[in-house]
């Protein structure tokens, strides 16, 4: 490893990237891009869903019950309907999402559940029914948070009403908004797209435009030419971090409870694991349109399955430990730990090791692959 | 990449003595799947030398060139260049030879001047000896006023200047061109040898693979390769003078026609139109005057017939013909 070597190939890289306008708009555009839409558009708090209301009970109550269901801002009620069977067809159709039923016996049922004793042996019926296009999982959910409005408590604020049974009590996001939860983890989806895509393209391009053949017929060793061609990388995978922390906080108020040298430590990590991977690529990739569709290929599983939009604890196990060898999967419990609940990298530093062991692991194989021959 | 023991120890050997050959190659072989691109090769190349390599495309010129520089194993044979062995010592002689590759392999999106300079980085220059190395290549090579102009937008006989000028600015004691005219006009070319001859008189080895004759003349000596094989070698005039055909000119009012009417004559090699004239090589030292005009005459064609000195042409033409072309669909293009 020869210093001035690897400095020349990095100014190299340098020079041919400040070329290279649409890479560099990219570096910047993504990020900005990406923020905007996943933040605005990515909320799985849902509300304002379109909504019909069937009111067969037309009574005071039933009213009071329609007006305290719209305030709430779940649904918006756009339709007045007069029979069952408008559920059905408005549902079909897509117009409504869901639609919120009184039965003509609404009274009649309110008094039950407030007396369930009195109300005999059979179970007593429910007053209300929502009836919700079960097809989107999310719209189902957000529905049901509807059904466990207090009813008495609404309809006779005097009297005392028996108390939920859980209370959850809402750590690090009380306002309950879906930015806080997605910006950080959009850093480490932003980072995996664009290091995974511009290192493999990079590497594999000078492959393909021939530049490799002069270069390899040179003293230039292949552990100099990848890594310098990989660290301007790192230096624009920081300058992406910091667009997505000024923008996420400027525009969606994301906390930063952590220290900004944390998250830069944790960054760091995941850009050079991302690296390793793009590297790994260029090994396998004989163009430049291969290595994209393999870092395309790597995209879904890592965004997917890590955590950023799904959960990990709902995966089946499989699923689980596919997860476990990814380092996003890490990176999301390092970057929501850290920004989130103010955690140290030290206290999280079993993801920390992960995204190392990944380097070393995907890195060495890389290394391994490179020969400085054409064959 | 991880150095091994054996390129240690042959960085540490003193630099093999001056003299001698440059180029040692034995039985040099390279196997792509089934195609046999070159094909038990011995080669031997003095220092200080033009040595040519004249072939068709796809006769093996440019895997031979790059089995000889390291880039390619050799599938069998044994090659030494500089006194150092090749693969095994590849890394040491990487220092010491230049290779411009045949199609240009420097950077387009960066100017010439930055080209050069990465170039000398590479070569761990520092910058006091790289910028007054590069400020002597950029004249010499007529870059200077080019010097900030992408390469990417230069003309296919600038790009060649410098890439040669990239290809020596570590002053390597042997070259490797690899068809570096192919994209050049007449002038530049002629310019472009001009820069090998003096290159060879300050004592460079130069190795250059040609498809043109002109060039393949000016070459100290030159073996010629057919579907991997090397069919001659020597200077241009001994494989002229061991020619072992005649070779005669026919001067005629319609020479098609007189190509027509000798078509069927036995012993005749090749024939080819040149102007008004048809060019005629015969198979082998028998006097074919006679027959010619015989025949001509019998077919109602006045010509006048001569024999002439052979050129380099003609013996390209007889030493690719030579060999039985059984395996001539399994030539494939260069890898």
């Amino acid at each position: 490893m020869n210093l001035r070597r690897l400095l020349s190939i990095v100014v190299k890289e340098l020079r041919q990237l400040r070329r290279d306008r649409l890479t560099f708009a990219m570096i910047v555009g993504i990020p900005t891009m990406q923020l905007l839409v996943f933040g605005y558009a990515i909320n799985m708090d849902v509300r304002h869903l379109d909504a019909a209301v069937l009111d067969q009970a037309h009574s005071a109550h039933s009213r009071e019950v329609v007006a305290a269901m719209a305030q709430t801002g779940v649904m918006d009620f756009h339709y007045q309907l007069h029979q069952p069977q408008e559920i059905d067809a408005l549902l079909r159709q897509g117009k409504i999402s869901a639609a919120l039923v009184i039965p003509p016996d609404f009274e009649r049922r309110l008094a039950e559940a407030a007396a369930p004793q009195a109300a005999g042996a059979g179970l007593a019926r429910a007053p209300l029914q929502i009836v919700v296009d079960g097809s989107d999982q999310i719209v189902q959910q957000a529905a049901r948070q509807l059904g466990a409005l207090p009813l008495q408590a609404l309809l006779n604020p005097g009297q005392a009403t028996p108390s939920a049974n859980v209370e959850i009590v809402n750590f690090y996001n009380p306002e309950r908004r879906a930015p806080v939860n997605t910006v950080p983890g959009l850093i480490g989806v932003i980072l995996t797209m664009t290091m995974v895509l511009f290192t493999a393209m990079a590497i594999v391009r000078e492959r393909e435009r021939g530049n490799l053949e002069f270069l390899i017929a040179t003293p230039v060793s292949p552990a100099e030419l990848t890594i310098g061609k990989v660290l301007p990388f790192v230096g624009i995978g920081l300058v992406q971090v910091t667009v997505v922390l000024l923008l996420g906080v400027a525009i969606f108020h994301v906390p930063i409870n952590g220290s900004l040298l944390d998250i830069y430590g944790a960054a760091l990590a995941f850009i050079i694991a991302s690296l390793s991977l793009g590297v790994f690529l260029s090994t396998l990739a004989k163009s430049q349109f291969q290595a994209m569709q393999m870092a395309f290929f790597t995209f879904l599983p890592q965004i997917l399955l890590s955590g950023f939009m799904f959960p990990y604890a709902g995966m089946p196990r499989p699923a689980q430990w596919l997860a476990e060898i990814l380092p996003m999967t890490h990176f999301m419990r390092l970057i929501r730990g850290i920004m989130l609940r103010g955690a140290t990298l030290v206290e999280l530093w079993p993801a920390l090791a992960a995204i190392g062991a990944f380097c070393v692991v995907v890195l060495g194989i890389a290394i391994l692959r490179t020969r400085k021959r054409l064959d | 990449m991880a150095t091994s023991p054996a390129t240690q120890s042959a960085e540490r050997k003193p630099a093999p003595t001056a003299g001698g050959n440059a180029i040692v190659a034995r039985g040099l072989t390279r196997r792509f799947g089934n195609l046999v691109a070159v094909d038990h090769v011995d080669l031997t190349v003095a220092r200080a030398q033009v040595y040519g390599f004249l072939g068709p495309n796809g006769s093996g010129k440019s895997t031979t060139i790059r089995m000889l520089c390291g880039l390619l194993l050799p599938s069998s044979g044994d090659i030494e260049v500089l006194g150092y062995k090749i693969p095994q010592q590849a890394e040491p002689l990487k220092r010491r030879i230049g290779y411009m590759t045949q199609k240009f392999s420097l950077y387009d999106d960066l100017t010439v001047r930055e080209n050069l300079e990465f170039v000398a980085a590479v070569h761990e220059f520092d910058r006091a000896r790289a910028r007054a190395r590069i400020a002597a290549l950029l004249e010499r090579y007529w870059l200077g006023n080019l010097r900030d102009q992408l390469a990417g937008t230069m003309s296919g006989g600038q790009k060649q200047r410098l890439a040669l000028a990239a290809a020596v600015l570590h002053e390597p004691e042997l070259l490797l061109l690899d068809e570096p005219t192919s994209a050049v006009d007449p002038q530049s070319r002629r310019e472009f040898w001009d820069s090998l001859f003096a290159l060879v008189d300050a004592g460079t080895t130069i190795l250059v693979s040609t498809h043109y004759m002109d060039e393949a003349e000016r070459c100290h000596r030159l073996a010629i390769l057919d579907r991997g094989v090397l069919v001659a070698d020597g200077t241009p005039r001994e494989l002229a003078d061991a020619l072992p055909g005649q070779v005669l000119l026919i001067d005629c009012d319609n020479p098609r026609q007189a190509q027509h009417a000798l078509t069927n004559l036995p012993g005749i090699a090749a024939m080819a139109q040149i102007g008004a004239s048809l060019r005629v090589l015969t198979e082998d030292g028998t006097n074919r005057h006679d027959a010619i005009v015989a025949k001509l005459r019998e077919a109602g064609i006045d010509a006048r017939v001569e024999t002439t000195r052979p050129n380099l042409e003609d013996v390209f033409v007889a030493a690719t013909r030579q060999r039985p072309s059984e395996d001539a669909p399994a030539r494939a293009a260069q890898p």
